[in-house]
């Protein structure tokens, strides 16, 4: 073993790194946030419904108050090629005289012009003796023995032998029935049916009002026209549902924010001066928390709202918001009093305060900031409990005044067609769970990022 | 201790009056009129009315009346129902709202426990996500989209099961089932999410670690330690939600056809019906403070570390 | 421990999933045991369970649902529905209504029946349901209660046709003044403040039914708020009344026609508003009628269900609001409002279910005139909409009003789901055709009524019901000392028609009074008239006899029966 089996190292000057880089609080929450798939996710959709409800309107220009009582309660993927047609012809009643023979059906039933979803014009071979006839209609054939449907009508006697459906139809296949009726008001046991399918159907003025064609010279009757499309499909009075959902979002949300922001804002302020000045304000102040917490909250919501009024016109959204408020603080102040309560006794406040740091830089330099994580998660559960309050109170009829669209009133009136257009349901009630559920999932995230501590509490 | 609950019961009727002053004072300054009906009525008979109501009196007067007939624990007569007493209204149909809820907070509070045990026992496993799935729905749903689309789920059952559930009505053990199960479902999910991140917070406590490098059975572990304590979290919320859940759902009610209270407090303000508002309100604020001092108690007794006297 | 840790594969028992699952079963044995134990005590409580199906043959019972529970069931006080239509089963008073409407004998057996006074004679076999006879005393008194000022019955104005009914009522006589006298126990005389051709007819509505004096004083203010709290002299009797669940109706035994009744007892054996409920309770084969709504009626035609309309009789209109200060008691505003107005587009397009019939009149397609339908002999005036007359009517409505464009107007209706669409169909049609702003104005029912009267509105959704089968019950709700009027509409001719069809006897004359009544409301008041109100409802077959009214007891099982043919 020579010297030379030995060589200096060269002197490193490099130290190896034993820390990470130094990250303030919010940047290491913000670190673990972003790690958070599921958080992230979240904060994407809540981004998206807050574009959709705010920069929506720009993009699908339809006026949510719009009408369309000729298509009603429509499916998205409804037909809407709708045959021109030059002007609507008047009905004409075709009376006859009194029959003679004896059969007692009414014989052949045909349709008068074309079926369409504006009405349908039908007559039929006059039956003896009979008083007057009445019109069934069904979406299922009609199979003797069993009822023939929806009693849409009665003709005014016997010698009346025609009759206009103009009840809600729909692109679909009816079963019309017509049954004779004796001099008693009953039923005769014999009727005779027809299949009748209506089409869509357009007048050339009415098509040109609306702007599906631009000239009323190079089109002619029996052509087709392209309706609007309705991505969303349309509600119970013709109105295009994304249209709706947009102007909803703007509300539901609204609601959903706005109250949270007022009165979490209330919840620091007295939460943080409680716990700050501890003694005989902390008391006051939180026994008249204790008594707000057991104010049962949507009696004395419905008490509010009824209490505040609305204008005529108003939206009510202001009286939800100010009711909302004034019941909900309580909690968010009883988690800042706590906060406040630990942060108190931290030496680095003991030090700002040494060094002369007034109550107002106290609370203002120290408090407050480290308190915002408490905030900030109780915040994002705030807002899915504030849209599903919003949604109950539209279900009692105490939420927002027509024509102002909300998801909850929305989805109270999908409930009921639930069946028939499950469509008016689905929409709604899916922006309100997908809200709901980013929020949650967001609170998650940002109470696992903020503190571990806190997730043991709730 | 003795010290500590009479304390707490004076805040707690300190309480109580709060609220009566409360309701009284919004109630009396919404606008409208209690005695308004379909067909007008005339003057004279308005006066008896406002006499028999005592709403001739002034509001002072009316005020005190009724705080001297609350603390005799007497809420008058119900406007709409003219020939019942506000007591008689409480005293059938809570019962019943009750029967309901405690069903339902027992439904809630056992399976948000077991389910929010199993989540975190098998964490990101099927069973966790399968649940996780369900309480999603189940916190992201309103209650009456809930309790309708349940109600015709039963009717389908019936159809192609060939069973007879009841679809409505109140009577039987059969019609409590749905009703409860749909009552009590909001609760559960919350209470599960609260579980799970319980338990998952314990895993790593001190105590488990050193029970477990101690050799203590796992199974023993979970059961001794971990669920016993990830409980106590879920004990809290529990105190206001069982308020909340037996004096009725609304919703519930209405859509089962349950004779319970929960419909009396909403439709009383809408037919401005005041001896019902003032005697639920009432009730309701009294009983919701009484669950939160028993929770309290009950939470003392529970775990040895908190103390009643702070 | 050392045995552990020899073990290092634990036993199946021993995971925690196995605990877990341990602790699922106790907790499922807990739950099963308080659903048993409150299950118990619920059924312990709860006189009679539910029935089991619609239509029971064994015990001769059909089960229904009723939409709200009755508020009480003393007669001088009940104003609802529902309230009526119970004690149309359970009371009877001097006549009652048959199937086709016609006039019978109730209480009374004969009657003579003048211009200013009548007589009844009351059967002697007519008995309360404690046994005591039905007498004269007991209407007397019932009629006495409800005029009495102390009462504050709002329906007491239904008696003011009767000798000193008003005064009595407004404080200015005593009860004992009144022009209903018991002769003796079977012979009731009644003398009227004035001709009232139709007051016959009113003796079958609620507030005329009797009281037993002696009963009610026994109850000491309690009376008609529980089955035991009041007895019953109609073809059924209250057996259980459980507030909110559910109301059992069984056959009055000691009914003098008992013979006539078939059902051996009608159980309204669930409470509920909500119809899609009341529909899956038909749907499961627990009631034997529910209302359709025009979303579910789809339901019931893929059921195949019989489905049945019915007019309930009332009537539904935009009234306005005429005081001085409001745009609206401008004529050539309402005008043009009106002539914009489609009802048949409101009944097919908005409203969608059949039964309701496109308004056209303040009186019903259904009312009696002078021999045959009053709708028949005097037509209603013709409308039409017509866009191109309104806008004049509009422009003169602006030169008259001082205005440039046309002005916001408000809408007040009521809470339901239904008056929010409603309002909107206007809001939209109004602005599209006429450029009129219209501000909803959403209120529960006493702040809304609280505005009508106060006169804080323009246009307001209203109905009006029939309480009696004459005319008049709709022809002098426009008067202006009718304090229903609470658009304060005041026209001098309208009042002096009014008048002539109260005092005179002549059905001709009366009726051209109030076709002349009809126009005016048409063509002055501007009243816009959108629909008589009809339901459509799902029915099960095999009941039978069972009668629809537009007017009483509606609808009537008191002579319906099972049909044995379709016995399963």
């Amino acid at each position: 073993m020579t010297e030379l089996s030995f060589k200096p190292v060269a002197t490193s000057h490099e130290v190896e790194q034993a820390s990470r880089p130094s990250l303030s609080y919010w940047q290491d929450a913000g670190r673990r946030l972003f790690a958070n798939v599921r958080a992230m996710i979240s904060l994407f959709v809540i981004v998206f419904l807050l574009l959709m409800a705010y920069l929506g309107p720009f993009i699908w220009r339809v006026d949510h108050t719009e009408q369309h009582l000729d298509k009603t309660s429509q499916a998205p993927w409804v037909n809407r090629n709708a045959i021109l047609i030059s002007e609507d012809s008047p009905w004409q009643e075709v009376v006859v005289a009194e029959p003679t023979g004896t059969h007692r059906a009414p014989s052949n039933i045909e349709v008068v012009g074309e079926a369409r979803t504006t009405s349908v014009g039908l007559k039929w071979d006059a039956v003896p003796n009979a008083t007057a006839y009445r019109i069934y209609r069904h979406i299922l054939q009609p199979v003797a023995g069993l009822p023939l449907g929806l009693p849409i009508g009665e003709t005014e006697n016997g010698t009346h032998v025609s009759f206009q459906d103009k009840m809600d139809i729909q692109q679909k296949t009816y079963w019309y029935s017509v049954v004779a009726l004796d001099d008693e008001g009953n039923e005769f046991e014999e009727f005779t049916s027809i299949e009748v399918r209506p089409r869509l159907y357009i007048t050339v003025g009415e098509a040109l009002r609306l702007g599906h064609i631009t000239d009323a010279s190079n089109v002619e009757p029996g052509d087709t026209v392209r309706l609007d499309w309705h991505p969303l499909g349309t509600d119970y009075l013709g109105r295009d549902m994304l249209a709706r959902l947009i102007k909803g979002a703007q509300v539901s949300l609204s609601i959903g924010i706005v109250a949270p922001l007022f009165f979490i804002i209330i919840g620091i302020l007295i939460g943080s001066v409680s716990g700050f000045f501890g003694g005989v304000v902390d008391s006051i102040l939180m026994r008249f928390t204790d008594i707000v917490i057991a104010l049962p909250f949507l009696l004395f919501m419905i008490l509010f709202m009824v209490w505040f009024g609305v204008e005529a016109g108003g939206s009510g959204i202001p009286a939800m918001v100010v009711a909302l408020v004034l019941l909900s603080w309580p909690g968010v102040a009883r988690l800042v009093r706590g906060e406040v309560l630990q942060i108190r006794e931290h030496g680095y406040v003991e030090a700002s305060r040494l060094l002369g740091g007034t109550n107002r830089w106290l609370i203002g330099r120290h408090m407050i900031p480290n308190t915002m994580g408490v905030v900030l998660v109780s915040f994002t559960f705030a807002v899915p409990a504030t849209i599903f309050t919003e949604a109950f109170l539209s279900f009692i009829g105490m939420g927002v005044v027509p024509p102002t669209p909300s998801w909850g009133a929305m989805c109270n009136d999908g409930i009921r067609t639930m069946e028939k257009t499950p469509h008016e349901l689905l929409f709604p009630a899916l922006f309100i769970s997908i809200t709901v559920l980013a929020f949650n999932l967001l609170g998650d995230g940002l109470r696992d990022a903020l503190d571990a501590r806190m997730r043991a509490r709730e | 201790m003795p010290r500590y609950i009479a304390m707490r019961l004076l805040q707690g009727i300190f309480t109580v009056w709060f609220i009566a002053t409360a309701t009284f004072g919004v109630m009396h300054s919404i606008p409208g009129d209690p005695l308004e009906s379909d067909k007008a009525i005339s003057q004279e008979i308005r006066e008896n009315l406002e006499a028999k109501y005592g709403l001739d009196k002034r509001k002072i007067t009316q005020y005190g009346i009724f705080l001297l007939n609350m603390v005799r624990g007497d809420f008058g007569w119900s406007f709409e129902h003219e020939n019942r007493r506000v007591n008689d209204i409480i005293a059938e149909q809570f019962p019943v709202s009750a029967t309901l809820g405690v069903l339902a907070i027992v439904f809630a509070g056992l399976g948000g426990i077991l389910w929010g045990a199993l989540t975190a026992l098998y964490r990101n496993k099927w069973p966790d996500v399968v649940i996780i799935i369900l309480v999603i729905l189940g916190i992201s749903v309103p209650s009456f989209v809930f309790a309708t689309v349940g109600q015709l789920g039963i009717v389908t059952l019936n159809k192609t099961l060939g069973i007879d559930i009841p679809v409505a009505g109140w009577g039987t053990v059969w019609h409590m089932l749905i009703p409860a199960l749909v009552l009590g479902l909001g609760t559960m999910a919350f209470l599960t999410r609260l579980m799970r991140t319980s338990m998952l917070e314990i895993v790593n406590a001190d105590y488990i670690r050193t029970a477990r490098s101690k050799g203590v059975p796992i199974a023993q572990i979970f059961a001794r330690h971990q669920l016993r304590n990830a409980i106590l979290p879920v004990l809290t919320v529990l105190g206001p939600s069982i308020a909340g859940i037996t004096t009725g759902g609304f919703v519930v009610e209405n859509v089962f056809g349950i004779p319970g209270l929960g419909k009396y407090f909403v439709t009383a303000v809408q037919q401005s019906d005041y001896g019902v508002i003032m005697g639920t309100t009432v009730f309701y604020g009294a009983f919701l403070v009484l669950m939160v001092i028993i929770v309290d108690l009950l939470y003392a007794v529970v775990d040895p570390r908190v103390r009643l006297n702070k | 421990m050392t045995e552990t840790l020899h073990n290092p594969k634990p036993r199946l028992t021993a995971t925690p999933g196995w605990q877990l699952t341990k602790y699922a079963l106790y907790a499922l044995v807990l739950c099963v045991v308080l659903l048993l134990l409150l299950g118990f005590i619920t059924e312990k409580f709860n006189v009679g369970a539910t029935s089991t199906s619609a239509v029971n043959f064994e015990d001769n019972t059909i089960t229904l649902s009723l939409t709200s529970e009755p508020p009480q069931m003393d007669s001088t006080r009940a104003t609802d529905m529902v309230s009526g239509m119970l004690l149309g089963h359970i009371m009877e008073g001097l006549i009652r209504y048959g199937p086709e409407n016609e006039i019978l004998p109730g209480v009374a057996e004969s009657w003579e029946m003048g211009d200013l006074s009548g007589t009844f004679h009351l059967r002697q076999d007519a008995y309360w349901s404690n046994g005591t006879p039905v007498t004269a005393h007991d209407f007397v008194f019932s009629w006495q209660t409800a005029l009495n000022p102390a009462t504050a019955s709002q329906y007491a104005f239904v008696l003011y046709p009767i000798k000193n009914g008003k005064a009595i009522n407004v404080g200015e006589a005593s009860v004992d003044s009144l022009g209903a006298k018991a002769i003796d126990d079977y012979t009731l005389s009644i003398e009227l403040e004035q001709p009232t051709p139709y007051f016959i007819k009113l003796l079958a509505f609620f507030t005329y039914l009797p009281i037993n004096k002696e009963f009610y004083e026994s109850r000491e203010g309690n009376y008609g708020t529980n089955a035991e709290d009041m007895i019953y002299n109609g073809p059924f009797l209250m057996s259980r009344w459980v507030h909110d669940k559910d109301v059992r109706l069984e056959r009055n035994e000691r009914y003098w026609n008992n013979s006539q009744t078939n059902l051996d007892a009608i159980e309204f054996g669930y409470i509920t508003p909500d119809p899609n409920t009341a529909l899956n309770l038909f749907a499961t084969g627990k009631i034997v009628l529910a209302g359709l709504n025009a979303e579910n009626i789809e339901r019931a035609l893929t059921e195949r269900w019989r489905i049945e309309t019915h007019s309930d009789g009332s009537v539904f209109y935009l009234g306005f609001n005429h005081r001085a200060e409001r745009p609206t008691s401008n004529l050539n505003l309402r005008k043009a409002i009106q002539q914009v107005c489609d009802p048949e587009e409101l009944v097919f397009k908005v409203l969608k279910t059949p039964g309701n019939l496109p308004g056209e009149s303040i009186f019903p397609v259904w009312l009696r005139g002078v021999e045959g339908y009053f709708r028949d002999e005097f037509p209603a005036p013709d409308h039409k909409r017509d866009v191109a007359s309104a806008h004049d009517y509009m422009n003169r409505a602006l030169d008259e009003l001082g205005l440039d464009e046309p002005p916001s107007l408000v809408f007040l209706t009521g809470d339901s789901a239904f008056s929010s669409k409603h309002a909107e169909y206007y809001q939209s049609m109004l602005k599209e055709k006429l450029g009129i702003e219209i501000k909803i104005d959403k209120q529960i029912f006493k702040q809304r009524l609280a505005k009508m009267t106060s006169g804080e509105y323009d246009i307001v959704a209203a109905g009006w019901g029939p309480d009696y089968d004459d005319v008049l019950t709709f022809g002098d709700l426009f008067t202006s000392w009718n304090a229903n009027n609470r658009g304060l509409y005041k026209n001098e001719e309208l009042d002096h028609q009014v008048e002539i069809a109260q005092q005179s006897s002549d059905p001709r004359t009366r009726m051209e009074a109030m076709d002349r009544v009809q126009h005016i409301l048409y063509e002055d008041a501007a009243i816009i008239f959108e629909y008589e109100r009809g339901s459509v409802y799902v029915f099960d077959d095999r009941v039978k006899g069972v009668t629809r009214r537009s007017v009483g007891t509606d609808p009537d099982y008191t002579q319906a029966y099972i049909n044995p043919e379709v016995d399963n």
